[in-house]
């Protein structure tokens, strides 16, 4: 029996293995994906259907009901026209927003990581838990921490008034700072890991030996240092750039009325207009969106590294 | 070493990971698991601040069974929970727009009377309001009733207007440039929904409060626009609002602003607060008690309702949050001063100019989310 298990694993041990992602794969984005496709080009319901049906049999005949007006819907405005929609606005808006909390991330979390990679090893174990401590406490209760600081009879701002330093309060809460604060402060250890992961890595021989060919330590920092971990920046960085970008609690407990990001656009055209097929329509437009580049740039890489070792 | 590492970022990762799948749970938490319908248990989902305070213990007591007690915040996240189904409550409270979509679809259970002996205790009167939603009364009976006005902090609205006068028509002040323009200094704190701003808005600018016409919204959107720059905030805690000081105007619930006002007094916080009766009518709104159809206990609900229908249990909501409810009999119970409030319950020919409840339908309600949208945001 055995030797059987042996043989048998020896010829499907390969994909197997390979098996389980992609069955993991196939169920929860490829089927969830096709499923909003379905939605996404049917007609609004009748009474409190979310969508209409996309095949109906009618003596007899079948007809399929496609509409891909939804899609048009999202780009073009009858009275203002292409691009001025507000489902493009928001777009750009959610981009912006994730595009500088993911600045402000590398910006904070680089140092950060860079000195968990370099202190001592008995010592690491311990500040990753610090990195990772914040996530035993609720999302929610951490977030809304936040509005205690930043309100306007907030901490910050009592202390601010106590000392003096301005008479008025000033307003944080409910704009583009609070968001940020909030976004960056929640994805940081996102960015965090990946960096550190690649850091730990680095061979410090290098670095010597740059030191010893005469570069400053700020040259050997931006030639080698930071050009060696380029993975980890593009991995941290899309560790918080796609999140961030679907980002629904924190700009509804932190941001004002005028930061309104996509992830609460189609929370509205799912439960105030009950228009699925819009709201499918705009997923399918955001998960393309993120998903094309995302090939893109692994084709790239991946052509990269060919050239480079057969070059 | 590397192994090790490797091992400390994966479980670190891992914690990632269940910390981010936990989100949606803290939002909106599940009830609890599926049971049969001979166990004592009933789950309830109520909206936030309303319901007295300690009902849910004293029913527990007397009934034996056990509540589970969640609450949302607007209508359109309890439709979509019902609509998806298998919800798991057994107790839901829609707000009487939405009560004709969710009826016509068959969302809601009728009701057992033979099992709520109480019901006689019901205004007869006020239930006819509900007849235009809920054709025959077979589905659904008020939790409270109340009416969407303009709230105000006396003093500061005061010292904002300086040497302008209150507006006749007290929506002026949420609605009218020439007034908002000065109250913006103070803060405007406006609900957070389409279906409650927009009927309002509709209701000022001379339409009827619940239009289907597109046309009508995006009129109202015309002049939404024009105050736009004024409003503070989009609020669903108007009470914490209104009673720390945040806004001294809002476009709100009698019934809440009353009680940011009794809230208010208890923390000595010195913001006195009133609820206005615009002249041209508040617009009256039912939050009623429904049963889901696919409800897991709804005999334990015939029992929760029937016993919500005693006159000392409806009194005892109305003398704590000063919500009126429909429940004639517990007038007798109910504190002096609460009887007397205006804003609580209003006299014959104020509530004869207020706008009473109609659906909305899907259209509209498209609309005017799409109206909504834009004017939140600022365009």
């Amino acid at each position: 029996m055995k030797p059987f298990l042996n043989q048998w694993l020896q010829q499907r041990g390969r994909s197997l293995v390979l098996g389980i992602p992609w069955f993991w794969l196939l169920l929860f984005f490829a089927v969830p994906f096709l499923i909003l496709l379905r939605i996404s080009v049917t007609d609004m319901g009748e009474g409190l259907d979310p969508f209409a049906p996309l095949v109906q049999t009618n003596d007899g005949e079948v007809t399929l009901h496609l509409k891909f007006s939804n899609y048009v819907s999202l780009l073009l405005d009858a009275d203002a026209g292409w691009g001025q929609t507000l489902y493009v606005e928001s777009y750009v808006l959610s981009v912006k927003y994730a595009f500088w909390t993911t600045v402000l991330c590398l910006f904070f979390g680089y140092p950060f990581a860079y000195f968990l990679a370099r202190s001592a090893p008995h010592l690491r174990p311990l500040l990753l838990l610090l990195v990772m401590l914040p996530f035993w406490t609720s999302f929610l209760l951490r977030v809304y921490a936040w509005k205690g600081l930043l309100a306007d009879q907030g901490v910050i701002n009592n202390i601010l008034m106590s000392l003096g330093l301005t008479q008025e309060p000033i307003q944080m809460l409910y704009t583009d700072v609070s968001m940020l604060v909030g976004m960056t402060y929640v994805y940081l250890p996102f960015m965090v890991l990946p960096l550190y992961a690649n850091l730990v890595k680095m061979d410090n021989r290098l670095l010597e030996a740059s030191q010893d060919l005469g570069a400053t330590p700020w040259q050997t920092f931006w030639l080698i240092t930071v050009p060696l971990s380029r993975s980890g920046i593009v991995a941290g960085s899309i560790l918080v750039f796609i999140p961030c970008l679907g980002e629904f609690v924190i700009p509804s407990l932190l941001g004002g009325a005028e930061n309104l990001m996509i992830g609460r656009v189609v929370w509205d055209e799912m439960f105030s207009s009950n228009n699925w097929p819009r709201a499918s329509a705009l997923s399918v437009f955001m998960i393309v969106g993120v998903v094309l580049p995302l090939a893109w740039y692994n084709q790239y890489v991946a052509r990269k590294v060919e050239q480079e070792r057969l070059g | 070493m590397n192994k090790r590492l490797l091992w400390v970022v994966m479980a670190s990762l891992a914690v990632v990971a269940c910390g981010k799948k936990e989100e949606p749970a803290a939002v909106a938490p599940v009830p609890a698991a599926v049971v049969n319908a001979e166990e004592k248990v009933l789950n309830v989902y109520n909206w936030p601040d309303y319901i007295a305070q300690d009902m849910i213990a004293n029913f527990e007591k007397e009934t034996g069974i056990k509540v589970n007690y969640q609450t949302f915040e607007n209508n359109e996240a309890l439709q979509a929970k019902l609509v998806a189904g298998n919800s798991g409550y057994d107790i839901v409270v829609p707000g009487s727009t939405f009560v004709k979509a969710q009826v016509e679809a068959g969302l809601l259970k009728k009701l057992d009377k033979s099992q709520i002996p109480n019901y006689k205790n019901l205004d007869p009167d006020l239930m006819s309001k509900l007849v235009g939603v809920d054709p025959n009364n077979e589905h659904v009976l008020p939790w409270a009733w109340s009416f969407t006005t303009v709230g105000i902090n006396k003093a500061k609205v005061a010292k904002a207007l300086g040497s302008t006068p209150m507006p006749e028509n007290a929506w002026d002040l949420v609605f009218n440039p020439t007034y908002t323009s000065k109250l913006k200094s103070c803060g405007i704190a406006y609900l957070d929904s389409p279906t409650e701003v927009l009927p309002p808005a509709l209701h000022y600018i001379g339409k009827n409060a619940y239009s289907d016409d597109a046309a009508d919204h995006k009129a109202a959107g015309e002049m939404l626009a024009k105050v736009r720059k004024d409003i503070r905030l989009f609020s669903s805690t108007m009470i914490d609002d209104l009673a720390g000081g945040k806004a001294c105007v809002a476009l709100g619930w009698a019934g809440d602003i009353n009680i940011a006002m009794t809230r208010s007094k208890e923390n000595n916080s010195g913001h006195e607060l009133e609820a206005l009766l615009p002249k041209t009518g508040g617009l009256i709104f039912f939050d009623t008690l429904a049963v889901p159809a696919d409800a897991k206990h709804p005999n334990n609900a015939m029992i929760f309702i029937n016993y919500f229908l005693k006159p000392e249990v409806s009194a005892a909501l109305t003398n704590e949050l000063s919500y009126p409810t429909a429940n004639k009999a517990s007038l007798a119970n109910v504190n002096a001063d609460m009887a007397q409030n205006k804003t609580v319950f209003p006299d014959q020919a104020t509530l004869a100019a207020m706008v009473p409840p109609a659906a909305l339908g899907n259209a509209a309600r498209e609309s005017m989310t799409a109206v909504y949208t834009s004017f939140k945001k600022g365009k």
